[in-house]
């Protein structure tokens, strides 16, 4: 009697995790599917494609036109260039916001903690013409610093930072104070070390977010020089009036890899449990 | 010397009642000072004013016959533990150790010989590269530890460093920090809730409730002469029984009596009139009732070497009585109460004014 009860649950256990797989599988394919077609018509020759047929002779070629037809490697260093600056000064600048609004005290802060939330109300979009105006009349158009001045800092990094910041136990603050460490000691010191997963989760979050931008150095770059990925992406495309779509696919290809490795190497650093022990 | 607090005062705003009124104690060098009291008495607010933390309102604190209020805390040449141990979670055990003597830039041959003679002391040397979190509860502790002991500093404030242990690493615990105190020379004040912590590690102790000390004394003497109910209740377990009592008629009298059978002679005329007596429950006496009888029994804790009597008086109070022993006796059982002699009286304002014996000649013993 006990056995066959034991079975049954077990059966349960097993049709259920049967079906729980099954149903992840097909949700992951959904997702994957199109990433997988842009990846296997980049080695298909444009002909081919053009034909809409997703068989042919597969080869590099498209990848070696990428490189050597087209800026795409220019694109690339600004993206680069754009993404790393706009990344440290983002951290730089949302962790100090936030290590005043967690360890200082003064007059309103609480206020004005939430007139920076407040902020985050506005998307975007909202703030273009604006700030393009602003832009204009400082000469800054079709310049690094345009794509970067705007995002110097960001309502949401403070937030996610401050909340960081308030899980540091108190008794660590009055540690080092009775050591007397100053506030950019404690800062450098302690608060980002020991806040070093929401550190890298933004930095990962920013990197990957000045690397997708495309709307605002669309309307703030006229040049290939200083274009980023995204939009070298659409000039490509518009470029060439025989679109040839095998190159386009591979230009792709290549502008994802940064974000790959990005997600790849954050991911080994998000393991839960890193500050265990500091306070009971 | 040593460190003095004058009138010291605590408040949160300005119209707040104060956290903490008119503290004052003297702390002689290299002694162990041990602020105790029920939890929000203030004792951690207090030990925090001398660390520099937090301000003190009002009132003078003086290290070494100099003026530190509003001296900050590094200044103060002191080292803290606390209570959660404020490890750093991203440092080994040699670099949370030399974290603080880095931050007062000691040379670096200076810091690690430190550092290796405080892991040495707190027997840590073969963990000296593990992290926080790699450690037990009490290994955390004595990293904690050993950052005091680094420190070159011979003041060390200590906020409930035990209170995390579990019962025996308690006890293990009390008597390494006691025996480090001492080597050291370190004058420690220690702030904890636990009066067996305050009564076997103290030189002095101050009890501190209701935002005031009751009492600053030896921790004999605060077990021997408590300077009101709430002192007499704090010290000693089980706890001490108090019991209204009347000195009957309106001539002063050395007979207080608490019921028909349960009285105390005191060694001096009282005035007539309502007190409160304390007697500690190794201090009292039962035996069965065949008839008559003025308690009942409730509860009995036998511990091996004593027992521990819960017994319902009729007037309804409980009372707890220790006998030596393994005592055998019935739950409901009929006994008359009554007690050995020495007791405290304290008047209507809860305070000590008489005492009959606090300790009884069998109990002062003197070895050598």
């Amino acid at each position: 009697m006990e056995n066959t009860i034991a079975t049954q649950a077990n059966l349960h256990r097993r049709v259920g995790l049967v079906f729980k797989y099954l149903l992840l599988s097909v949700l992951a394919f959904i997702v994957i599917f199109p990433f997988i077609l842009g990846l296997w018509t980049s080695f298909l020759p444009t002909t081919q494609i053009a034909k809409g047929a997703l068989h042919g002779t597969m080869s590099w070629q498209n990848y070696v036109d990428a490189f050597t037809q087209t800026p795409i490697l220019r694109y690339l260093l600004n993206s680069l260039v754009i993404s790393v600056v706009q990344m440290f000064a983002h951290l730089f600048f949302a962790s100090i916001a936030a290590y005043a609004f967690v360890f200082l005290e003064f007059k309103y802060r609480d206020l004005l903690f939430y007139v920076v939330l407040a902020t985050m109300m506005l998307p975007f979009e909202a703030e273009v013409i604006p700030n393009f105006q602003t832009a204009r009349t400082l000469h800054l158009l079709n310049h690094y610093a345009v794509m970067i001045i705007p995002f110097l800092t960001s309502a949401f990094g403070i937030f996610m930072l401050r909340q960081a910041f308030k899980q540091i136990p108190l008794d660590l603050k009055e540690s080092a104070d009775v050591d007397g460490l100053s506030h950019w000691q404690f800062y450098w010191k302690v608060a980002l070390p020991y806040s070093r997963i929401s550190i890298l989760t933004l930095a990962a979050y920013s990197f990957l977010g000045s690397w997708n931008q495309y709307l605002w150095p669309m309307l703030t770059t006229f040049t290939n020089r200083l274009r980023p990925v995204q939009d070298g992406l659409r000039q490509l495309h518009s470029e060439e009036t025989a679109t040839n779509w095998g190159l386009i696919q591979a230009s792709a290809a290549i502008v994802v890899i940064p974000t790959l490795i990005v997600l790849f190497i954050g991911q080994h650093y998000f393991k839960s449990g890193l500050n265990e022990g500091s306070v009971k | 010397m040593g460190i003095e607090l004058k009138e010291i005062t605590k408040t949160y705003g300005q119209d707040a009642a104060p956290v903490l009124s008119t503290v004052n104690a003297e702390i002689q060098d290299g002694e162990l000072f041990v602020i105790v009291g029920p939890s929000g008495c203030g004792k951690s607010t207090l030990l925090r004013m001398i660390a520099g933390i937090i301000p003190i309102t009002s009132g003078t604190l003086t290290i070494n016959d100099q003026v530190m209020n509003g001296v900050p805390p590094k200044d103060r040449n002191l080292s803290m533990v606390f209570q959660s141990y404020a490890l750093y979670p991203f440092l080994s055990v040699t670099d949370n150790v030399a974290f603080g003597l880095k931050a007062r830039k000691m040379a670096p041959a200076e810091i690690t010989r430190r550092v290796q003679d405080a892991l040495a002391m707190v027997s840590l040397t073969d963990f000296a590269d593990r992290k926080p979190r790699e450690l037990s509860g009490g290994q955390r502790q004595r990293v904690a530890l050993a950052r005091a002991i680094a420190s070159d500093s011979k003041i060390c404030l200590m906020d409930e460093p035990l209170s995390n242990l579990d019962a025996q690493l308690r006890v293990k615990m009390r008597s390494e920090i006691r025996e480090l105190q001492r080597k050291l020379g370190l004058t420690l004040i220690y702030v904890t809730h636990d009066q067996t912590e305050a009564m076997t590690m103290a030189d002095h102790v101050m009890v501190l409730n209701d935002q005031h000390v009751q009492q600053i004394d030896t921790p004999l003497d605060i077990y021997n002469h408590p300077a009101n109910h709430f002192v007499a209740q704090f010290f000693g377990t089980p706890q001490i029984n108090l019991f209204a009592a009347t000195i009957a008629g309106d001539e002063a009298s050395e007979r207080i009596t608490i019921d028909d059978t349960l009285h105390v002679q005191l060694n001096q005329p009282l005035a007539a009139g309502r007190y409160t007596v304390g007697i500690r429950p190794n201090q009292m006496a039962l035996k069965p009732a065949t008839t008559g009888g003025n308690a009942n029994v409730l509860n009995v804790e036998t511990l091996g070497e004593q027992t521990i009597i819960e017994v319902t008086m009729d007037s309804g109070q409980e009372v707890r009585i220790v006998q030596a022993g393994q005592v055998q006796i019935k739950i409901n059982q009929r006994v008359t109460v009554s007690a050995l002699g020495p007791a405290f009286v304290f008047d209507d304002q809860q305070t000590l004014i008489a005492e009959q014996g606090g300790v009884s000649d069998d109990q002062l013993v003197s070895v050598g």
